[in-house]
C-alpha cells in the first residue's frame, strides 16, 4: 500500500510557527555509552513540566557498541504511541548519523556532535535546521580532573540534555530535579551531571539565538502520575497479589520482571519477626524447570508464577499441557518479542497469541490476559492469580517488549482492596464431612471447576494422585473412552466458565458507527490515536473495542455483532487474533479486516489510518465496479 | 501444620504399629501393574518398609515421579500421601516447586534411568547442586520398559539388547556424577539386596538434603537375558557392597545389626546415626576423592559397588540457602503476603 498521508503537514520548521507540547524527539547513541540516564532525565524533565510523555528505547541485542535510539514523544492531548516522523533529532552516534539525517522528515531539527560534520558540503540537507555542538570538547572542560576522564563518555550525554532544554524550553530546574531523582544517593554524580546539563544549556544560550519551534510549555496533565516500565508494574502486581513462589530463566525482554520482583521482595517480603523471606524465588536452569517449579509449587498450594518470552513458552509447552489437564493453577507472563527463533530479541511484537491460547498438544485452550498499560500490568497480575486459583489452570498474561521494557506515564496504582480469591480448596474439616464422597475431578457445582486439596492436609481421605494420564472423577487411572470424554468435556465447560470471569473489554462507542476498531495490548495507543484522527481529519467515524482477555466474553461478542466492519489491529504478520475470531465467530468471518504492523517497532497511528483508509478505498471501488 | 493423627484404620486385634502408632497397611498403595517379578516392585516394598519404620506421617509425604515404569510406582505405595506423576525427565522441578512452597512436606521422588540419565539429566544435575530436601530414587535397569526395551544412558558399554544390538556408548554413572556435583548423600543398591536397600532408604529419609539412591532394578521383560549387564543374575554376581550399613534413627537408641568396634559413624543433625562396617576393603564414605577413585576403578573391574558411597550431612540444604522461613508458603495470611497501603504509596512517590 502506498502511503496515503504524511503525519506532519506544513508544521513547524517550514514556518516560524511555534508548536507547544506536540513533538517527537529521537536521540541516537551507541549502546553501552551510558545514554540511558540522560534520556530518562530528559523524559522526566518534560513529565515534571506536566506534559504527557512516553519514552521508547530502540536497542540492539548487544552490550556495547551497536546503535541505539531513544524516542520521546510529548503530546498535550495524551497521545503517546510511537510516531513515524521525527521532529527533533539528537545525533551522537557517528555510525548512524548519515542514515538518521537521510531518513529525517523535511523540516526537522538536528542537534549533532560537531565533529560529525553533518553540514559539510555534499552532506548537508537544505530542508533541515542544524545545531552543531562541540560536545566532546565541551565535556573535557568539566571532566579535566584525572579521576573524571573515564566518565567523559557518560557525562557527555547530560550535555545534550542541557542543549535540548535550552532549544526547546525545558525548565532546567526540572532537569536538575530529575537528575537528583535518577541518581538518588550519589551526591557527587548528581553534582557532575547537573554541571554538565548547565554547560549544555549555557552553550546553546550563547550560540543559538534561534530556537527549535517545538516547545515544551508547562501544563498540568501529569499531576499525581508516575513513570514506570510494564515489567516493574507487573512485578509489583505479583507482590501485592500474594505470589509466594517465582521461578524464572533469563530472557529478553522478560528478565526485568522477575528481577524487579526480587528487588521489591527484598524490601516488602521480609518477615518482621524472623527476618527471613516469606517468598521463594528460584533462577532455574531453563524454562522447562521454571514451569515445573511453578506447577509443583501451585500444586502444593502456593501462588506461583514465571515470566518468559516466546522461546521460553515453546520450551514450557509440555508442562503447560499437564497443567491444563491435571488442573493446576499457574501464572505465566509472556513478554513478547519478535520471533520465530531468536528473531529480533530486542524488538517488540504481538506474536504469541496463538502459541499461548492453544499452547501444548492435544485439546488445549487457556485464558489469556492482555494488559495495555503499566496499571493493567499491576492489576491483571493480581487478577491472573485469582483466576488461576479459581479456575485451576495456567493463565497467560501477554505483555510485550514495548509495554514491558519501555517507560510509560501511568496513573498511580490503586491499592488492592479485595481479598485473595483462592478458589475451591477443601481443608481437613471439609474432607472429614465428605468422607469418601470427595472426587478431585468431580463437577459438583456445574461450572466445570472441581475441588482440590493441598498436600499436608491432615485427613486420611484428603490425598489424591495427580497424573497427566487418563483419570476419572476420583483421580484414578483410567483408559475408558467415556471417562476420557467426560473429563475433557468438563474441562471445556470450565473454559466457558472462564469466559464469564476474565476481564471485560474496554468499549468506546462515541459514534455508534457501523464500523469499529478492535485492538488489544499495546496496539491500543496507535489505534485510539488513529480513530481520533480518522474522525477529525478524514471524517471517518469508528467505534472502539479493546479486548482485555481471551476467551472472548459476551460483551466483546455483542460489540462485534453490532459492527459490520471491524478493523482488527495487531502487531503480527498472520493476524493471529483474527484467526481466533474467525474460528469462534464463523458467521462474522467476513467482517474482520486485519490491520497489521510487524516490523519490530511499536505500533504507530499512521499504520492504522492507512489500513482503514485503504480498506475503505477498496470497498468503494468494489461498489462502483 | 499440626500433627493430628489420620483417621484410624480398622484394627480388630491391635496390629503391629510403628513408633507413631500406625500399622504398615497405612503405608501401602494400589496394586502394581508392572510385570511379575519386576525389580521396581521390590523397591516399592522397601520404600513402604522404610517409611513405616521411620514413622513418617502419611499426609506429610509428597511423592513425585516423571514418566516410565519407575514413575508409575508412587501409586503403589502410601495411598494416603499426595502423588504427582509429572512429565518425562522433569520430576526434580515439580518436587522443587512443591517442597519450597511447603517445606514441611517430606519429598520422595522416584525416577528411572531414562527419566534421569537420558531426558532428565539436566534437572538431575541441578537438583543435586541445590541440595533440595528430597529422597531421589533411580530405579535403574538400563532400558526403556514402556517403549519395549531401547537402551538408556546407564546401559553399560558392550551390553546386549534383547534383540542382539550392542551398546557402544559410555554409560552415565549417576552416583559418581552426583558426587562430582556436590551431592550430600549418594548411594547405590540392588533390588536383590532388600536389607541393604531398606537401611539406605531409612538413612536417606533422615538426611536433610538431596539423597540420591541409584538402585539396580532388573527389567525381567526386556533386560534379563544373557549378555545383559543389568540382569538379575549379572547384578547378583557383580554386586559388591563397599561396607555393611547400619542405621539408628533418632527415635531409637540401640542398633542390633552391627556390633560396635571397627565401624565408622556419621551423625545426622536430627540425632540419627549411620554406621558402616568394612567388608574387606578400606572405604570411607566421607572421603569424596577416594570415593570417586574407587567408583571409577570399579567400572574396569565390572563391579557394581553398593552401599552409601558418599555422605556429608553438614552441607546447607536448598531451603537454608534460600533464606526462607521454613514454614509453608501456601496459606500465609494476607498481611504477610500483601504489603500495606503505605508501602505502595511510598513506591508510587518514588516513581513521580
Amino acid at each position: 500500500m502506498s502511503s496515503v498521508l504524511t503525519e506532519t503537514t506544513s508544521r513547524a520548521g517550514a514556518s516560524s510557527e511555534v508548536v507547544a507540547n506536540d513533538f517527537s524527539l529521537q536521540v541516537a547513541t551507541a549502546n553501552g555509552s551510558g545514554s540511558q540516564t540522560a534520556n530518562s532525565v530528559l523524559m522526566r524533565s518534560i513529565f515534571r513540566m506536566g506534559v504527557p510523555v512516553s519514552g521508547k528505547n530502540l536497542f540492539p541485542s548487544n552490550i556495547q557498541g551497536l546503535p541505539t535510539w531513544f524516542t520521546i514523544r510529548a503530546n498535550k492531548d495524551g497521545y503517546i504511541a510511537r510516531k513515524r516522523d521525527l521532529d527533533v533529532l539528537v545525533c551522537m552516534n557517528p555510525e548512524t548519523a548519515d542514515d538518521d539525517v537521510r531518513e529525517a522528515r523535511a523540516g526537522a531539527f538536528v542537534v549533532y556532535e560537531k565533529k560529525l560534520g553533518l553540514e559539510n558540503p555534499g552532506r548537508k540537507r537544505d530542508d533541515l535546521t542544524y545545531y552543531a555542538v562541540p560536545f566532546s570538547e565541551l565535556v573535557v572542560k568539566i571532566t579535566s580532573a584525572p579521576e573524571h576522564a573515564k566518565l567523559r563518555k557518560l557525562i557527555v550525554n547530560m550535555v545534550y540534555v542541557g542543549v535540548v532544554a535550552d532549544l526547546m524550553g525545558i525548565d532546567l530546574e526540572e532537569t536538575e530535579k530529575a537528575i537528583a531523582k535518577q541518581l538518588k544517593g550519589k551526591p557527587k554524580a548528581i553534582d557532575l551531571n547537573i554541571t554538565a546539563a548547565r554547560l549544555g544549556l549555557d552553550y546553546a544560550k550563547a550560540n543559538f539565538p534561534s530556537k527549535i519551534p517545538f516547545r515544551v510549555e508547562r501544563m498540568n496533565a501529569t499531576q499525581g502520575k508516575i513513570i514506570i516500565e510494564g515489567n516493574a508494574a507487573a512485578a509489583l502486581g505479583c507482590v501485592f497479589g500474594g505470589a509466594t513462589v517465582c521461578a524464572w530463566y533469563p530472557i529478553t525482554p522478560s528478565s526485568s520482571l522477575c528481577e524487579s520482583f526480587i528487588d521489591f521482595c527484598d524490601d516488602l517480603r521480609i518477615d518482621p519477626v524472623t527476618k527471613k523471606k516469606n517468598v521463594t524465588i528460584i533462577q532455574a536452569e531453563d524454562e522447562i524447570a521454571s514451569i515445573g517449579i511453578v506447577l509443583g509449587a501451585a500444586w502444593a498450594g502456593a501462588r506461583s508464577f514465571t515470566s518468559t518470552s516466546g522461546p521460553g513458552i515453546s520450551l514450557m509447552s509440555e508442562f503447560i499441557g499437564l497443567g491444563y489437564y491435571a488442573e493446576i493453577p499457574a501464572v505465566i507472563f509472556d513478554i513478547q518479542r519478535v520471533g520465530p527463533s531468536t528473531g529480533l530479541p530486542t524488538r517488540t511484537m504481538q506474536g504469541d497469541i496463538l502459541l499461548c491460547y492453544f499452547n501444548s498438544h492435544g485439546d488445549t485452550k487457556h485464558p489469556v490476559l492482555f494488559p495495555a498499560s503499566p496499571e493493567e500490568c499491576f492489576t491483571m497480575a493480581q487478577e491472573a492469580f485469582d483466576l488461576a486459583e479459581q479456575l485451576q489452570c495456567p493463565i497467560f498474561v501477554l505483555s510485550d517488549l514495548d509495554l514491558g521494557m519501555n517507560t510509560w506515564m501511568s496513573d498511580a496504582f490503586p491499592y488492592p482492596t479485595s481479598p485473595l480469591k483462592r478458589g475451591k480448596v477443601l481443608d481437613a474439616d471439609a474432607i472429614a464431612k465428605l468422607k469418601g464422597g470427595w472426587g478431585r475431578y468431580k463437577d459438583v457445582d456445574g461450572d466445570g471447576i472441581p475441588y482440590r486439596t493441598l498436600p499436608g492436609t491432615p485427613n486420611a481421605y484428603a490425598a489424591y494422585f495427580t497424573r497427566g494420564s487418563g483419570h476419572d472423577e476420583k483421580a484414578q487411572y483410567t483408559e475408558k473412552p467415556q471417562d476420557w470424554v467426560n473429563n475433557v468435556n468438563r474441562i471445556a465447560r470450565k473454559f466457558d466458565t472462564a469466559r464469564t470471569m476474565v476481564p471485560k473489554p474496554e468499549i468506546q462507542d462515541p459514534f455508534h458507527a457501523p464500523a469499529g476498531i478492535l485492538a488489544y495490548g499495546t496496539s491500543h495507543y496507535g489505534s485510539t490515536e488513529a480513530r481520533d484522527k480518522l474522525a477529525k481529519d478524514f471524517g471517518v467515524q469508528l467505534d472502539y473495542c479493546r479486548l482485555r482477555a481471551l476467551p472472548i466474553n459476551a460483551e466483546a461478542a455483542d460489540w462485534m455483532r453490532r459492527h459490520d466492519r471491524i478493523y482488527v489491529v495487531e502487531q503480527n504478520r498472520d493476524a493471529q487474533l483474527v484467526t481466533i475470531l474467525r474460528d469462534e465467530f464463523p458467521e462474522l468471518a467476513t467482517r474482520f479486516v486485519p490491520v497489521k504492523q510487524y516490523n519490530g517497532l511499536p505500533l504507530d497511528a499512521t499504520t492504522v489510518i492507512e489500513g482503514v483508509l485503504g480498506d475503505r478505498d477498496q470497498q468503494k471501488q468494489k461498489r462502483t465496479a | 501444620m499440626s500433627a493430628q493423627p489420620p483417621a484410624p484404620s480398622p484394627a480388630p486385634a491391635a496390629p503391629k504399629t510403628n513408633h507413631i502408632g500406625l500399622p504398615k497397611a497405612d503405608y501401602e498403595g494400589a496394586k502394581s501393574t508392572l510385570c511379575l517379578g519386576c525389580g521396581h516392585d521390590v523397591i516399592t516394598k522397601q520404600i513402604i518398609n522404610a517409611l513405616y519404620e521411620m514413622g513418617l506421617e502419611p499426609h506429610k509425604v509428597a511423592k513425585f515421579s516423571g514418566i516410565g515404569c519407575s514413575s508409575k510406582t508412587p501409586a503403589y505405595f502410601l495411598n494416603r500421601a499426595w502423588g504427582f506423576n509429572g512429565v518425562h525427565g522433569r520430576m526434580p522441578s515439580t518436587a522443587t516447586g512443591a517442597l519450597v512452597a511447603n517445606p514441611t512436606l517430606h519429598g520422595i521422588g522416584v525416577s528411572g534411568d531414562g527419566d534421569t540419565a537420558s531426558i532428565g539429566i539436566g534437572q538431575f544435575v541441578h537438583v543435586v547442586r541445590r541440595n533440595l530436601p528430597l529422597v531421589y530414587i533411580i530405579e535403574d535397569n538400563g532400558v526403556y520398559g514402556l517403549t519395549k526395551g531401547q537402551f538408556s544412558a546407564t546401559a553399560d558399554i558392550g551390553a546386549k539388547q534383547k534383540g542382539g544390538a550392542v551398546n557402544d556408548f559410555i554409560p552415565i554413572d549417576c552416583c559418581s556424577l552426583a558426587i562430582e556435583l556436590g551431592g550430600t548423600f549418594v548411594a547405590r543398591s540392588f533390588s536383590g539386596d532388600m536389607k541393604q536397600l531398606q537401611l539406605i532408604l531409612e538413612a536417606a529419609i533422615a538426611h536433610k538434603g538431596t539423597a540420591i539412591i541409584d538402585v539396580i532394578s532388573p527389567c525381567v521383560t526386556f533386560n534379563d537375558h544373557e549378555g545383559s549387564t543389568k540382569s538379575y543374575k549379572y547384578s547378583k554376581e557383580h554386586d559388591t557392597p563397599v561396607h555393611e550399613v547400619g542405621f539408628v534413627p533418632f527415635f531409637e537408641e540401640t542398633l542390633a545389626e552391627i556390633p560396635a568396634g571397627d565401624s565408622k559413624e556419621v551423625a545426622f543433625p536430627d540425632g540419627s546415626v549411620l554406621k558402616f562396617r568394612g567388608v574387606g576393603r578400606d572405604y570411607d564414605p566421607t572421603d569424596k576423592e577416594k570415593a570417586l577413585k574407587t567408583i571409577h576403578e570399579s567400572h574396569g573391574k565390572q563391579e557394581i559397588l553398593t552401599g552409601i558411597l558418599y555422605v556429608d550431612p553438614s552441607k546447607p540444604t536448598f531451603s537454608e540457602l534460600l533464606g526462607a522461613t521454613g514454614e509453608s508458603l501456601t496459606s500465609l495470611p494476607l498481611e504477610k503476603v500483601r504489603p500495606g497501603r503505605e508501602a505502595l504509596e511510598e513506591i508510587m512517590e518514588s516513581l513521580r
